[in-house]
């Protein structure tokens, strides 16, 4: 299943420079709260956990929620330290896992 | 009625904002400042509402931002966002888009690597909510 995905990161960073990171997927998020027409209640679909690791290593991580809206974004910061790859890693419900790298290099 | 005598047990487990508050702080005191949750005051479309959590902090290895969260009062859940940020972040400052169910208070909380809790309330007027049911 192709996941769209928009990430926007600097490419190319000095070290110490403050990155900052857009990440967007396309998403439903059902909340589980909606019901369809029948009035059955519409399961939850929905991403729970967000995470960026550098080098392997968690520089930040996010858990969400249903009052996140449909497509989540997130924006978040990180400091430039080595070049290396940048991970973006969205999980959610019903086995639902997306992961999207960056290559970063730091000068 | 059904639907609603049927959705009371779901409402009734939630807890109230305070109790989600307190229950994230944990043993903490829950101080206003050092934290600003910022969005637009008066919310045309509840679908998508763009929040920015930011918090005063150097962001060194001694002194960081652990922890942001946002609860809300009314929507069907107070949980909206739990984020876990360290030194590395450089910078304290999340943003992203979140569903209103309705004109409502919002909470931002920020735990701080010495252990406070720092907090910001924001009131937003919704004119159009997101569709909950």
């Amino acid at each position: 299943m192709a996941v769209r995905t928009l990430i926007n990161v600097p490419r190319q960073a000095r070290r110490g420079e403050v990155l900052s990171i857009q990440a967007t997927i396309a998403h439903p998020m059902e909340t589980g709260f909606r019901s369809d027409a029948s009035g059955r209640t519409l399961a939850r679909d929905i991403v729970q956990r967000f995470s960026c690791r550098y080098n392997g290593e968690l520089v930040f991580s996010a858990q969400l929620f249903s009052a996140i809206a449909a497509n989540p974004y997130m924006a978040f910061h990180t400091v430039a330290t080595d070049s290396g790859t940048l991970e973006l890693r969205w999980e959610g419900d019903h086995g639902f896992v997306h992961t999207e790298s960056v290559v970063l290099t730091v000068a | 009625m059904l639907l609603s005598l049927a959705w009371r047990p779901a409402v009734a487990e939630e807890p109230t904002l305070q109790a989600a508050v307190r229950a994230w702080a944990g043993a903490a005191v829950v101080r206003e400042g050092r934290v600003t949750l910022e969005l637009s005051p008066l919310v045309e479309n509840g679908n998508a509402v763009p929040l920015t959590v930011r918090v005063q902090s150097p962001m060194s290895a001694d002194d960081h931002v652990q922890a942001l969260a946002v609860f809300n009062e009314l929507n069907p859940q107070r949980d909206m966002l739990r984020a876990t940020l360290g030194p590395r972040a450089g910078r304290a400052e999340v943003a992203t888009r979140v569903r209103l169910a309705t004109s409502q208070k919002l909470v931002a909380l920020a735990r701080l690597s010495d252990g406070s809790v720092w907090s910001h309330t924001v009131e937003v007027v919704v004119t159009l909510a997101a569709c909950v049911e």
